[in-house]
Formats: C-alpha cells, sequence, structure tokens
C-alpha cells in the first residue's frame, strides 16, 4: 500500500495501475444545502475502503453518486482511470457498480434461487427457467460464501439477516460486479450475525471485487478496512489508508472525541453546581 | 451460524448442526395448493356420501364441473394478480361489459358475431389497461381504484343497455350471423360421455389453468410476478419491469373476464345488465383457498382452480344433499378464513421456520428487536 500522506492527493493508486473508483474533490449540493463538499477517496481492486460517518454526514448521499441515484455537482469520479458520469441506477450497474441496500432487494416469501437469479434469469430454448442450472448454479456461489443451502427452495425470508445479505453479495459478485457497495450492512443485525456478514465482505473481496462498506461503527470497519473515509455533516475528516490510522485514533474521530469532552465537562460543572 | 462441528462438510461451509432436514412431509405440507386439494378431495367425499347416487352420475358431475369453470374462467387471472400484489374488484362487473357489448354489436349493430366479439374483446383489454394504469400511475390502493371503477362499469352497463333495448337485457343474440360458430366455440357440448355434453368452456378453464401454472412456475415472467407482489422495490432495483408486468396483469384478468363473458353469454344467449356484479369476491375467496395472500407474493394457480372446484361442488352439493341453500354462504365464510388463517400461518413459518427457537432468542437479546417481520417485506432481520 502506498503512503497517501496528503489527503488532497488521490491515495490509492498503484503505480501499475489506477483504482476501481475514484471521487476527487466530489461535492454535492441540494439548493443551497452542502450534502457533501470536497470528498476524495479510493477503492482497488480486492480492498475494502470503509466509509464512516454518523447519521447526517452524507453517507447516503455518497452512495447515491456512486450508484448512479445522483450526479455530482463538482469533482471528478473515476472507474480505473476514466472520468465517468452515471445518468441512472441501470447505468451504474451496467458498469458494474452492484449496490446492496439495507432492505437488501429480496422478497422473503420467494425461494432462494429464485431471488439470486431475480432479472437475470436462465432461461432454455423453449423460453421456460433453466431450474436444473438456476438451483445448482446458487447453491454454488452461496457454498464459495461460505453458506451450506441444502435446500434453494426454501424461502429467503427463512434465512437469518445475515445469511440473507451474503445471498444479496454472492448475487452481486455473480452478476460480474467490480465494485460491491454495502450500505450499513450490519446496521441492524446482532454481534454474531455482524461477524458472519464481515467474513461474507472479506470473501467478496477475496475474489477481486473492490468493496465499499458504509457503516458507522468503527468496530466493525476495522476488522476489514484497507482504507477509511470519515464523513462528518458533509465534510471529510480524513481519507486514511489502513498504515495511516490506529484503532484508537479511527474510533476517536467516529466517537467524535471533541464533543465527548466537552458534554462531560458540561455534566461534570452540573454535578458540581452548588444547590440553591 | 456456529461451525461447532458435529456435521462433516465441505472446507469453509459453515453448517448448523441444532437444524434437522426438513421432512418431505413438512415441505408438501407448506405448498400453497396443499390446502386446496385436501379440500377438494374432503368436500367430493363429502358430497359423494350425503348426495350419493346423483353426485356420482355424470349429471351431478357435470353441474358442478360446469359451475367450477366458470367460476375459473376469472378466478385463476384474479389469483395471478393477487400473487402480483394487487386485487381488481372490477372483475366481475366486466365479465357483463363484455357480454353487453358483444351482444349489442352482434344485435343491435348487425355485425357478425366474431367481429362483435373482437371488438368486444379489445374493449376488455382497454379497460384492463386503464385499470392497470390508473393503479400504477396514481399509487393508489388497487382496491379503491378497481371499486371505483366497478361501480362506473355498474352504471355503464345499466344506462347503455337501458338507452338501446329499453330493456334490463340484450337478447335476440340466436338470430345474429355467426351466433352458432360463438355458441360452438364457448358454451357448445364439446363432448358426450354417458349421455351427458360437457360444455367447451371446461376446456376453456383447463387450458387456462395451465397456461397460468406454466406462466408462473417455469418462466421469468412468473418470477417477475412473484417478485412484484413480494417486494415491488426490490424487484425494481434489480432490473425487473414492475410497471409492465402490474398493468400486463390487469389486461390478463380484463382477458379472461371477456373469455367469462362470451361463455356466459353464449350459454343464456342474453346479456343481463347486473351479469357479474358481485363475483368478483368469489374470485377472490377461490384464490385464498388456492394459498394466494391477500398481501402478495406467494400463491398457486393450481390451487386456485381447485378452489372454483372447492366453491362449485359445494354451491351443486347443498341442494342435491337436500340441506338448506343458505348454508353455502355460511360455509364459504368459514373455509375463507380457514384457508386465510393457514396461508398467515405459512407465511409466518417462511419468516422464522429455519431458526431453532435457542437462536431465535439469542437474537432477540442480540438486537433487542423482535426476530420476525410483522409482515412481508425485506426487513433487514
Amino acid at each position: 500500500m502506498t503512503r497517501g500522506g496528503d489527503v488532497r492527493e488521490p491515495a490509492g493508486r498503484d503505480t501499475d495501475g489506477h483504482a476501481l473508483i475514484e471521487l476527487q474533490r466530489v461535492s454535492k449540493f441540494f439548493g443551497n444545502v452542502i450534502a457533501l463538499h470536497n470528498i476524495t477517496t479510493s477503492v482497488r481492486a480486492g480492498e475494502v475502503t470503509c466509509t464512516l460517518g454518523d447519521n447526517g454526514a452524507g453517507k447516503s448521499t455518497f452512495i447515491k453518486i456512486l450508484s448512479g441515484v445522483h450526479r455530482h455537482d463538482e469533482g471528478r469520479l473515476l472507474m480505473e482511470g476514466t472520468k465517468v458520469s452515471f445518468h441512472s441506477p441501470r447505468e451504474a450497474k451496467a458498469a458494474g457498480i452492484a449496490t446492496v441496500y439495507q432492505d437488501l432487494a429480496m422478497a422473503p416469501l420467494m425461494s432462494i434461487w429464485r431471488n439470486f437469479w431475480l432479472g437475470s434469469e436462465p432461461t432454455t430454448w423453449l423460453g421456460t427457467i433453466d431450474t436444473n442450472k438456476a438451483k445448482s448454479t446458487a447453491v454454488e456461489e452461496l457454498a464459495k460464501m461460505g453458506i451450506d443451502v441444502r435446500d434453494p427452495d426454501q424461502p429467503v425470508g427463512t434465512l437469518s439477516g445475515g445469511e440473507r445479505q451474503s445471498v444479496a453479495i454472492a448475487r452481486a459478485c455473480y452478476f460480474g460486479a467490480k465494485v460491491l457497495i454495502l450500505d450499513e450492512p450490519t446496521a441492524a443485525l446482532g454481534v454474531k450475525q455482524s461477524g458472519v456478514v464481515l467474513r461474507y465482505i472479506i470473501a467478496a473481496r477475496d475474489r477481486g471485487l473492490g468493496v465499499i462498506f458504509i457503516t458507522h461503527n468503527p468496530h466493525h470497519a476495522w476488522p476489514v478496512g484497507d482504507r477509511f473515509l470519515i464523513l462528518k455533516r458533509g465534510q471529510s475528516l480524513g481519507n486514511f489508508a489502513r498504515s495511516e490510522i490506529t484503532r484508537d485514533e479511527l474510533i476517536q474521530l467516529m466517537a467524535g472525541g471533541s464533543e465527548l469532552e466537552a458534554l462531560s465537562h458540561e455534566i461534570e460543572s452540573v454535578v458540581r453546581a452548588p444547590e440553591p | 451460524m456456529t461451525t461447532a462441528g458435529a456435521v462433516p462438510t465441505a472446507p469453509g461451509v459453515t453448517t448448523d448442526e441444532r437444524l434437522a432436514q426438513r421432512s418431505l412431509v413438512t415441505k408438501v405440507l407448506i405448498r400453497p395448493e396443499f390446502g386446496a386439494v385436501t379440500g377438494a378431495i374432503v368436500v367430493w367425499l363429502l358430497f359423494a356420501w350425503q348426495a350419493g347416487n346423483t353426485w356420482m352420475s355424470w349429471q351431478g358431475t357435470k353441474t358442478y364441473l360446469e359451475t367450477s369453470a366458470l367460476l375459473g374462467l376469472s378466478a385463476l387471472a384474479v389469483g395471478l394478480l393477487m400473487i402480483g400484489g394487487e386485487f381488481d374488484l372490477s372483475s366481475g362487473v366486466l365479465v357483463g361489459t363484455s357480454g353487453m357489448f358483444c351482444a349489442l354489436f352482434a344485435v343491435h349493430a348487425g355485425w357478425h358475431v366474431l367481429v362483435a366479439m373482437l371488438v368486444s374483446l379489445l374493449v376488455a383489454a382497454g379497460i384492463g389497461t386503464l385499470n392497470g394504469v390508473m393503479v400504477v400511475m396514481s399509487k393508489l390502493p388497487s382496491f379503491i381504484v378497481t371499486l371505483g371503477v366497478l361501480f362506473g362499469l355498474q352504471g355503464f352497463n345499466l344506462w347503455l343497455t337501458q338507452r338501446v333495448t329499453r330493456q334490463t337485457q340484450v337478447t335476440g343474440l340466436e338470430g345474429a350471423a355467426g351466433f352458432e360458430l360463438g355458441r360452438k366455440l364457448f358454451a357448445g357440448t364439446f363432448i358426450r360421455i354417458g349421455g351427458v355434453g360437457f360444455r367447451s368452456y371446461i376446456v376453456w378453464f383447463v387450458v387456462i389453468a395451465i397456461i397460468g401454472y406454466w406462466l408462473l412456475a417455469r418462466t421469468k415472467v412468473g418470477n417477475w410476478i412473484f417478485a412484484v407482489g413480494g417486494n415491488k422495490e426490490a424487484a425494481r432495483m434489480v432490473g425487473v419491469p414492475a410497471t409492465a408486468t402490474k398493468i400486463g396483469l390487469f389486461i390478463a384478468v380484463a382477458v379472461s373476464g371477456w373469455i367469462h363473458g362470451m361463455a356466459v353469454l353464449f350459454q343464456t344467449t342474453r346479456s343481463n345488465v347486473t351479469e357479474g356484479v358481485g363475483q368478483e369476491f368469489f374470485y377472490i375467496i377461490a384464490a385464498v383457498l388456492g394459498g394466494c395472500l391477500l398481501t402478495g407474493g406467494f400463491g398457486s394457480i393450481v390451487g386456485a382452480a381447485f378452489g372454483c372446484l372447492i366453491l362449485g361442488m359445494t354451491q351443486r352439493g347443498i341442494p342435491l344433499a337436500g340441506w338448506n341453500n343458505n348454508l353455502y354462504f355460511l360455509f364459504m365464510g368459514v373455509i375463507l378464513l380457514i384457508a386465510a388463517f393457514s396461508n398467515e400461518a405459512i407465511r409466518r413459518w417462511a419468516s422464522t421456520a429455519s431458526r431453532p427457537p435457542s437462536q431465535i432468542v439469542e437474537q432477540d437479546a442480540d438486537d433487542g428487536t423482535r426476530a420476525a417481520p410483522a409482515e412481508p417485506d425485506a426487513g433487514a432481520t
């Protein structure tokens, strides 16, 4: 990993190749609301970039720009070194960007294999779905993520939250995603399930995808991240390679160190105030 | 999922040894058709016992088969639409509207019956398209939109028929050119068994059931239908043409309503202003009996077909058994409730079944939230 150093320099680029996706000083405005200002980060194939930020930090605008829902107003968005600008989510998808939103894009009553293939069903010459291929491929791909699905006909709603995430991730990987964006996949999961999802993120990374992992939890981000972008109220607090920041510094940045200190002073002074 | 490994598996693959392999019996029980097929067998046996000789005769079989088939001409498409997540309350009155237009064109405009049929088909398809477009554009519940269309068409049928014929029905179809052809196609005797003639719309019913099954279970479009009913936004996100699918479903309901309209028209040779009104709820009941959830995303056309059989057999069996005719409504209410409860149980199973109870408790403790979602939306847990 190259030493990025100066945050203004687009970091994460090898001498021999371009990053899969790169944002250079990207900004987005909605009227006179500054949703994002001067954001720079990147993700390379086989790496995970964690985007951290509390609510209102601009994470959802960040995702929407990458997945083609919005267009950025300033700065440049590069894919493999070429400037791009997506006009629709379908364009972004065609370019190889797969987004797994928090609600997962799954129909819980449909079987695993039907959800896996939804929108891209394999057909025979008769026009019917090639069920054998569909089921066996779904089972194989999920095995690659580390899940043993004995019955691909079971409704996807019978899987646990973490497993459903993995079906969504396996689906994105299989259908040729180059970049996988995960929108707060661990937000509503318990401790054990979150660990399971982190393992799937690593599996996707090891398959050569570039993973952008959005989260507000630095404890989840630290184990898997190769690069960390911290957002706060639309601004970037830093774009760090793993070698440039320690775990504690990350947690401190995320926990809003200075505000917590001010808060604890306030609490102390209230406690110490003389009784009337 | 724990890797605590009593069960040997491929490297890197985790299994939960606490989960037993789901038995074949369970797999059969949770299929949407199961209730309807069992119910149909039970009802048949019941009337075989109570209405013995007549029930078992060819004449007896004809009566309930024809009633079921007529119901199914509309009900199967309504079931398909329900799986796609929408209702069409105008599906009943559309039967009357199609028949009315065909009769008016053939008798009063003097057109050949074939032409009259085709034009009335276009009208029906047009109404279906209108229903679909209104539902999709307005984003209102289809229940309300089609309720409005129901009342509109009811009034329109009354007004137009009275305006042209000054009566409440259109008569004189037997004299129209091409009448025999229409009758043969839709309501004539298709086959005689044991001296009893079975009408051709039984064949239409079977054909529609086969096409419906194949479409839903074996094609991409079927997958789309399940998806737009189960989670429309998810379907859109992966590229399913949700709007086109929904509008297509409304058109399918209208076209099959037209088939039903033709069958009734050529059987009775007249078009009554109140034809079909009120029948829409029977179609919904048949679909629910067949395993279709009111919230969409789950169900079966074959199940709905057996649901039609249950309703048809009951409607004909009660008088044959000498029971009070009013029992039919009581019976329908009871089986509808039984079917709705059991479908709901299956839906809830689909959200929690694979997790052993202790794991559900653990997850509750971890998340502090309820494990099973309250409705079939794609919640993160």
